[in-house]
């Protein structure tokens, strides 16, 4: 276990008294992805948000731990600057906060450092055009207006930048077309190749999954993990569905 | 002002979920000491001990011996005081607003209406008394100055004590003044023809207030076709304990001439009410052009009574940008009368009511002219009980054919104790324009929040981003600077209590 960068140590959580995880442990460790699958209402973000630390889910029962820390109760900012991140399933929009000024200041808050502005402004340049975004979406409001596959190529431009250790991608696929699920996985090949960086993906499908390194499957129902596998659980359930595990 | 604002539309939201209040707001990291340095409230609310000696003060309340002996004080020439007198009986005879903020509060029988230092108007920074100097130094004037101002005044309680123009500026024929030099100088005819004529005392009781106790302020005539391409600014402070301010500030850009305008107010706080009870009349002829911004931190025990308005002649633009952050109790909506064709005006501001506060802003817009335009677009923050009226009033007559108006209000409520509401009137005599109104009020979201603190972001910093994201259309209006100390304002209101 200590080897390992994240540890779920047997977490119910939910919204106010009712659980919706029932005691789920899992752990990643360094450079590792991990696949997330299950059916609708299964419990997949809320491990994510519960993860992150979302303070709008109460844990009831377990512990998690980053790197060898317990971090349970620990607020989301904390997290973030341990090294984890959460791309969100409905980014928020901030008006009046641009996009670059966003990422600039949560680097300057995570890294306590003054950024070098030459040099962060070339790597969002270059992370954007990896991510096919226009250039003109850097000074635009914090997801104001953007689609919803736009959205999620922020939120992708927002893992390069930050380089976490750690990353929940929550549903990043959903709702993308084809290009869209290609540009987006690209993005996430780059961050795993780039910071060797561990992966908790999300997903109800998976597109997003067949360009991607896989090392591990879990497949959840009603809050909990009812199976555990390799990479070759996605073709299983490709072929069966959902079904056979509940 | 108590005219036309009558209508009322409460959108007051009553079952938004309240906002998440268990979590301790952070501030402790060392992210977090570095951006609130320089915010402290003490930038603004220290107050000089005032040395009797160095200050002449009149006796606190309001009757005619008074009137006449601030305009003794101040060598008026007889038809301002015959003005003066006119204007206090109008005081008397009008009643307070039956609408808007209580104002029980303010009592005028304890009031000063007049605190003049001992000291003449110095043209030279050196020359001003060393307290009154450290005051505007500690404020960053004439610092601002040095960097980006074309022109400074600087009013201590009643009087300028400071007023300085650069020399290509008043080579170009523009005139910057204190109001008590423009009177009796050559311009005495053009302040005459001009004063109060826009904002009549007969207007509203604090109007007729105004006309019986004015001192101080700025004359500024930009002749014609002159472009001034940097701004001037005007710098009001009230020191004095229990007193009231009550400058006047005139202001005519002439034929295609173009200015920009800042003012800047703050007081100390004391546990009596102040009043300030200004006055700004805009002249904006043919083609002419005028930006008034003011980023106004007036501290909160002050009862801000202010009346602005602008007249604007054909083809010409009137833009006001306003901050308004302190004062006890505003009642504030800057007026532009459209008069000419083709006429525009924007008003561009936001209001941050914190604990203790009920602010009372907005704008009216008056459209006379045919194919005149107006556009409004406003925030109010409330806060910690704090209660923010937006209320406006865009009346087009029916000689404004062709004309457009439109108004955007958006509020943000902080926390479930605090009240926004909304009262947009709007008054359309003619079928051939086109009025368009959207109002906004909502919460600071809980998930935008954890969005934010998912990138690493403290919670009180995520908070003072999302407010100052909305109340960004305001701040990218005003210069560099200005931007960031109304930034900084937020962050101090986000973190007063």
């Amino acid at each position: 276990m200590a080897d390992k960068l994240i540890t779920i140590e047997n977490v119910s959580a939910g919204i106010e008294d009712e659980d919706i995880l029932r005691g789920v442990s899992l752990s990643i460790g360094e450079g590792e992805t991990h696949v997330l699958m299950g059916p609708n209402g299964a419990g997949k973000s809320t491990l994510g948000n519960v993860l992150m630390g979302n303070p709008v889910y109460k844990l009831s029962g377990g512990k998690i731990f980053f790197d060898g820390e317990e971090i349970t109760g620990e607020s989301a900012d904390k997290r973030a600057r341990r090294g984890m991140f959460l791309s969100f399933q409905n980014p928020l929009e901030v008006p009046g906060l641009s996009l670059d000024e966003f990422i600039r200041n949560a680097i300057r808050q995570k890294t306590g450092k003054p950024i070098k502005i030459f040099q962060f402004k070339k790597q969002l340049a270059e992370a954007m055009a990896l991510l096919n975004m226009d250039e003109s979406y850097a000074q635009r409001d914090l997801n104001v207006g953007f689609s919803g596959g736009e959205k999620k190529k922020a939120e992708i431009l927002q893992l390069l930048m930050l380089q976490p250790r750690f990353a929940i991608l929550d549903e990043t696929d959903s709702g993308l077309d084809v290009d869209a699920v290609r540009t987006v996985s690209q993005g996430i090949r780059e961050y795993q190749k780039k910071e060797d960086g561990a992966l908790l993906i999300i997903t109800h499908s998976t597109k997003i999954l067949e360009a991607l390194k896989v090392d591990h499957t879990h497949i959840i129902v009603k809050g909990q993990i009812v199976k555990s596998g390799g990479p070759e659980l996605v073709e299983e359930i490709n072929e069966k569905g959902f079904e056979a595990f509940l | 002002m108590s005219d036309q604002i009558t209508n009322s539309e409460k959108n007051k939201i009553t079952d938004a979920p309240a906002m998440r209040q268990d979590t301790p707001i952070d501030i402790s990291g060392e992210q977090d000491r570095i951006l609130l340095e320089g915010t402290q409230r003490d930038l603004y609310d220290f107050k000089d001990e005032e040395r009797e000696e160095d200050f002449y003060r009149i006796e606190a309340g309001l009757t005619e011996e008074i009137v006449r002996e601030i305009s003794r004080e101040k060598h008026d020439p007889d038809w301002m005081l015959e003005f003066r007198l006119k204007s206090l009986k109008l005081y008397e005879q009008i009643e307070v607003p039956d609408w808007g903020p209580p104002i029980d509060g303010l009592n005028m029988d304890r009031i000063a209406t007049y605190v003049r230092p001992k000291t003449d108007m110095a043209g030279s920074w050196d020359d001003v008394p060393e307290d009154i100097k450290n005051a505007f130094d500690k404020l960053g004037i004439p610092q601002a100055e040095r960097e980006s101002l074309a022109g400074v005044g600087a009013q201590y309680d009643s009087e300028l004590v400071y007023h300085n123009v650069r020399e290509d500026v008043a080579a170009s024929g523009v005139v910057y003044t204190d109001m008590e030099s423009a009177l009796t100088g050559e311009y005495e005819q053009m302040v005459k023809d001009h004063f109060m004529k826009l904002v009549p005392p007969t207007d509203h009781k604090f109007a007729a207030l105004h006309g019986a106790v004015w001192s101080g302020g700025s004359f500024v005539y930009v002749p014609k076709g002159v472009k001034v391409e940097i701004p001037l600014q005007s710098y009001f402070r009230l020191n004095a304990k229990g007193a009231g301010q009550f400058e006047h500030t005139l202001i005519i850009v002439d034929e295609g001439a173009d200015l920009h305008f800042i003012e800047g107010c703050s007081a100390p706080k004391y546990n009596v009410a102040n009043l300030h009870a200004g006055c700004v009349e805009l002249y904006v002829r043919k083609n002419a052009r005028l930006r008034y911004s003011t980023i106004e931190n007036w501290s909160k025990n002050m009862y801000n009574l202010n009346t602005k308005r602008a007249i604007v002649e054909e083809g010409g633009v009137i833009e006001w940008v306003s901050g308004s952050f302190g004062s006890h109790e505003s009642y504030l909506y800057p007026t532009s009368v459209l008069k000419g064709d083709g006429s525009h005006a924007e008003f561009t501001g936001v209001t941050f009511a914190g604990k203790g506060q009920n602010l009372d802003t907005g704008a009216k817009m008056i459209h006379i002219g045919r194919n005149t335009s107006s556009f409004i677009d406003t925030k109010s923050i409330s806060k910690g009980g704090g209660i923010s009226t937006y209320r406006s009033s865009v009346e087009i007559r029916k000689s404004a054919e062709g004309s457009r108006a439109s108004v955007n209000c958006g509020s943000l409520m902080l926390d479930s104790e605090s009240r926004s509401d909304t009262v947009p009137a709007i008054d359309v005599r003619t079928d051939k324009a086109d009025v368009g109104h959207e109002a906004k009020i909502g919460r600071i979201s809980d998930d935008a929040v954890f969005y934010l603190m998912s990138r690493g972001i403290s919670e009180a910093e995520a908070r003072a981003m999302i407010v100052s994201g909305f109340a960004s259309p305001v701040s990218k209006e005003l210069p560099l600077e200005y931007a960031a100390e109304m930034n900084n304002l937020i962050k101090m209101e986000m973190e007063g209590g």
